[in-house]
């Protein structure tokens, strides 16, 4: 704020008003964030803390409110999609700047940012009517691990893609002239040059499609079976801890409500220490834009 | 030519076939979802689908409530988060100088809460608009709700494209005399507006497929609503609702999904539209 700033009231109302819309912007994350550890209280002093990590079974009406089947569930579809989406989309981003043509390049990135845009429920309802039939005629249930993580590994590909597009767009271009005057081949200068000297930039991709695959919800929900237990292979049902709060909350009361918020709170801590990690990783100046 | 050379020409060709097979597997894999969605969902389109009210919980009739249900919400989040966006974005940009500890911490916390999963949005609208205000499930709640998600979204894009505005509409505007307030009204502000609007694609395009944050705010009534207090049905928690809940209702729950997507698309389109032409009009100032 200038000098200037505050000679004139009418200068001065604006610039207020506009401190007013920071703050409240600002303010929205500190809300939900207390307004969740609020309503958690009650089921975190009646149980303990440590009763959601060895509580064996979610039965929040009975008192068990172990969430680790739950936690391991989606860490399990997590990391399954990542597994799936993390070399696919840092290939994705090497094709687009080292192999396709401008032209191709430019498709190619309008369709992952379709991809971006189709709705999670749209995934959900195709995982469920064609991929899920599908497993199931393989390995019966169908609604599985499995589904969750070729779901979600579709999901979050753009995520990854996007940001390791921008990494790479990043670096400097001397990287690559370099390589060719040294007669290297492409692949050899994309893969041995380029991708290594973006790797803080990959790992923010990664880290942060890791953060978008903990929260994701519906999509899930429709094809992962909601079997709260511990998978014993990627064929079995798994509940998420985004989806048990979107199962339950319909009718969820008292004690069982405050469980369900104190799940939220987890769920919101595991994708927060994710944007930390890549806070951490990012390479200095880059902002990401999902 | 040496066994080596052959060997490596061999690796070669290998990895350039895979650098373009990941290309390849996922143009597969999104056409065979949209064909999927147009296949069995574009038979159940027509003029009454889109302009009546669904019978037997969804399997017949239309989905006109769930349209206007879905316009609302989407219009309640962006007059909510939109101004909210844009002074925070100027406040930044224009107001506060770039090594402000203020300024980095608003722009973390934006960062965080555009990380937040839909579902903890749920919660915090459930619990904050639908209770603790006394809003019920009502499209005021969702609405509300999605403001809260797609806030960071337009704040970003504001804020990237009023950075983009040259430091020399600044100083000219000063020059004339202008007061800061007026110059950025009148000069940065719209110098800035298409990447405003790009932001709004975004943050619209997220709102209309949100599900997880609408469904325990504006609630899954399926009749027209007559009041903002009135719960109302999204058109993503139709589709939701009838592939989970109705036995029978896939084919509706993908001519809905369908409507939804091409909903998406126009609503994108129409966004660019507006962009590029404001960016056309700048073009003509000095």
């Amino acid at each position: 704020m200038t000098s200037i700033s505050s000679r004139r009231p009418a200068e001065r109302l604006f610039v207020t008003g506009l401190g007013l819309c920071g703050a409240a912007a600002s303010l929205t994350i500190v809300a939900v964030i207390g307004v969740t550890t609020v309503e958690a209280t009650p089921a975190l002093s009646v149980a303990g803390p440590q009763a959601f990590l060895t509580d064996d079974g979610w039965f929040p009406l009975s008192g068990r409110f172990g969430l680790m089947p739950m936690i391991l569930g989606t860490v399990l579809v997590s990391l399954g999609g990542l597994a799936l989406a993390g070399p696919m989309g840092i290939v994705s981003a090497v094709f687009c700047n080292h192999y396709a043509p401008a032209a191709v390049a430019t498709a190619y990135r309008l369709l992952l940012k379709a991809l971006a845009g189709i709705p999670s429920v749209v995934y959900g309802l195709w995982g469920l009517v064609t991929l899920v039939p599908l497993i199931a005629a393989w390995a019966p249930p169908g609604a599985s691990l499995l589904a969750g993580i070729l779901v979600l590994a579709l999901m979050i590909l753009p995520t990854v893609a996007v940001v390791a597009d921008s990494a790479i767009q990043q670096l400097p271009p001397a990287l690559h002239r370099g390589g060719a005057a040294l007669g290297m081949r492409r692949h050899t200068i994309a893969f041995r040059v380029v991708v290594p000297a973006a790797r803080s930039g990959l790992a923010t991709a990664l880290v942060l499609a890791l953060g978008r695959a903990l929260g994701e919800t519906m999509a899930l929900l429709m094809v992962t079976g909601n079997l709260v237990q511990y998978p014993s292979s990627l064929f079995d049902p798994v509940r998420t801890l985004a989806a048990n709060i979107a199962l339950e909350m319909a009718y969820a009361q008292d004690i069982h409500r405050s469980a369900l918020f104190v799940s939220g709170l987890v769920l919101a801590l595991l994708v927060a220490a994710a944007l930390v990690v890549a806070e951490v990783l990012a390479p200095d100046g880059t902002r990401h834009v999902d | 030519m040496s066994i080596d050379a052959l060997r490596r020409r061999r690796t070669a060709r290998v990895v350039d076939a895979a650098v373009w097979g990941v290309p390849a597997i996922t143009v597969a894999a999104l056409a065979w979802l949209l064909a999927d969605v147009v296949w069995h969902g574009a038979g159940q389109i027509d003029l009454a689908f889109l302009t009546t009210a669904p019978r037997s919980a969804g399997r017949a009739g239309g989905i006109a409530p769930m349209l206007v249900s879905t316009a609302i919400v989407v219009a309640i989040a962006v007059a909510v988060a939109l101004p909210l966006a844009v002074g925070t974005a100027v406040l930044l940009v224009e107001v506060l100088p770039p090594s402000a500890s203020a300024g980095r911490w608003i722009r973390r916390s934006l960062d965080i809460l555009a990380g937040m999963p839909s579902i903890v949005f749920g919660l915090f609208g459930n619990l904050v608009f639908c209770t603790m205000l006394g809003m019920g499930f009502s499209l005021l709640s969702g609405g509300l709700t999605l403001a809260c998600m797609v806030l960071p979204i337009l704040m970003r894009a504001a804020e990237e494209s009023l950075r983009g505005v040259p430091d020399g509409c600044r100083r000219g505007a000063l020059a004339l005399g202008m007061p800061r307030h007026r110059a950025i009204t009148a000069v940065i502000l719209p110098c800035g507006m298409p990447g405003i609007i790009d932001g709004l694609t975004l943050g619209v395009g997220r709102a209309m497929a949100e599900t997880a944050a609408l469904v325990f705010t504006s609630g899954y009534v399926d009749r027209m609503p007559s009041a903002l207090t009135d719960s109302g049905r999204t058109l993503a928690v139709h589709v939701f609702d009838l592939s989970m809940n109705v036995t029978g209702g896939d084919r509706w729950a993908y001519a809905t999904a369908l409507v939804l997507i091409g909903l998406l698309l126009v609503t994108a389109g129409l966004l660019s539209l507006a962009s590029r032409f404001l960016q056309r009009k700048g073009a003509h100032k000095p």
